[in-house]
């Protein structure tokens, strides 16, 4: 079974948004996280998500005919062309919902990478094999701060907690079946999100009952759209400053 | 730029040679960086293939740059491939880089008995200085992708160790 190469350079463009945007948003928190470690921990998950980034983006530019290279693909792509979830376009300043999402997201992408690893498009089974021996060191990382907080003082668990509750309505669209990623599964290219929702969702109850939380209540709505490149309000101020720098100055080097 | 070509072997050895812009101390070949030279002998060109140890490693590009460098000074074409598959691990790290990394200060990652993930439990880090296993960690990520943070509790020596992966 086959799919033509144009098709599945959106799914993959999923997998490289992911990454590129929250790198983007991990790279906000240099110079003011909570302490000097803590500044280098979130810049170096940052660099490993970028770096998967480019590869994939790279990627995406062969397989859609384009010739588009990575950084035309991050730099001058309008709002609607990305296909990030919501979750990781949000704005965070509060460091208990940071380390909810970094839990949520590392907890998925340890699956979603050990499932492409075995995948059959290459350079995405190549990637795979990569992340997911560093999504091993963001999860651990994620899952220390959740403990802490969460077992720690009574308002380290109420942030904590809080963080939880602030990102529910934004975890179930990570596990939402889109039309590229039924296409890529289909051709063994891809994993249907859908089934790592249950893998997931229990890794990451195992950790927030350890830490003395509470998993939150279904949320009464949750995000959608992202794969179909609609997006959050979040999105526009984010990409303007990521993007204008190389829009400023088109083919500017050093 | 010398107008003769120096040979397979000597461009080899000079390419292996190539210390990391990071961790000076050890060799592109040491780390496990270096997978490949395959050099033409009719065409004068070569292709030489390295692996990241991160995916985001920032140094790539200066170790292209430095390798099409010095195939240039020795009267080479090169070519630079970035390879992903295999996956770069620790276990790459030689005999030789794992003492020049020991002696400049930092502690070298330990072997991993097989198997594909990696064993994130509280382990055991000897100080790179006076040798103490009572060694403790400070912060899990450090001045690089591939370092962690560490202090000994023994000569009180903070240091750096390269994460196993």
């Amino acid at each position: 079974m086959t799919i033509k190469d144009a098709d599945a350079s959106g799914y993959v463009l999923g997998l490289a948004d992911d990454a590129l945007i929250y790198a983007q948003r991990l790279g906000e928190w240099v110079a003011r996280a909570p302490e000097l470690e803590e500044d280098m921990a979130l810049a170096n998950v940052a660099l490993d998500l970028l770096g998967q980034a480019r590869a994939l983006l790279a990627h995406v530019g062969r397989l859609d005919g384009t010739g588009r290279s990575e950084d035309d693909l991050a730099m001058f792509r309008d709002e609607r062309d990305f296909r990030c979830v919501h979750l990781l376009e949000q704005p965070v300043d509060d460091f208990g919902v940071e380390m909810a999402r970094m839990l949520t997201f590392a907890t998925y992408q340890s699956h979603l990478y050990a499932a492409l690893r075995t995948c059959a498009d290459d350079v995405v089974a190549g990637v795979a094999a990569k992340a997911v021996k560093e999504c091993a060191y963001h999860r651990d990382h994620a899952e220390q701060w959740v403990l802490r907080l969460g077992d720690g003082t009574e308002a380290s668990h109420a942030r904590m907690q809080a963080g939880l509750e602030t990102l529910a309505p934004y975890v179930e669209e990570l596990f939402d079946d889109d039309e590229a990623s039924v296409d890529a599964a289909g051709a063994g290219l891809g994993v249907l999100p859908s089934s790592l929702r249950h893998a997931v969702l229990a890794d990451i109850a195992t950790v927030v009952g350890r830490a003395s939380l509470a998993m939150p209540e279904p949320p009464t709505w949750h995000s959608r759209g992202g794969r179909a490149g609609i997006h959050s309000e979040a999105m526009g101020p984010l990409l303007a400053q990521m993007q204008h720098i190389a829009r400023s100055h088109p083919g500017a080097t050093w | 730029m010398p107008a003769r070509r120096s040979t397979v072997t000597e461009l080899r050895e000079a390419i292996a040679a190539i210390p990391d812009p990071e961790v000076p101390v050890v060799t592109i070949e040491d780390l496990g960086i270096l997978r490949d030279v395959a050099a033409d002998e009719d065409t004068g060109h070569v292709v030489v293939t390295i692996t990241p140890t991160y995916s985001g490693c920032p140094a790539m590009a200066a170790i292209s740059d430095y390798v099409a460098y010095i195939a240039a000074r020795h009267g080479w074409q090169a070519r630079i491939d970035t390879v992903l598959e295999p996956a770069w691990t620790t276990d790459w790290l030689s005999e030789k880089g794992r003492e020049a990394l020991r002696r400049f200060g930092i502690a070298p990652p330990r072997r991993r008995e097989g198997g594909v993930a990696v064993p994130l439990g509280r382990h055991t880090v000897a100080c790179p200085r006076c040798g103490s296993t009572d060694t403790e960690e400070l912060a899990h990520f450090g001045s690089t992708a591939c370092k962690a943070m560490r202090r000994c509790r023994v000569c009180r020596e903070p240091f750096d160790e390269f994460k196993e992966l």
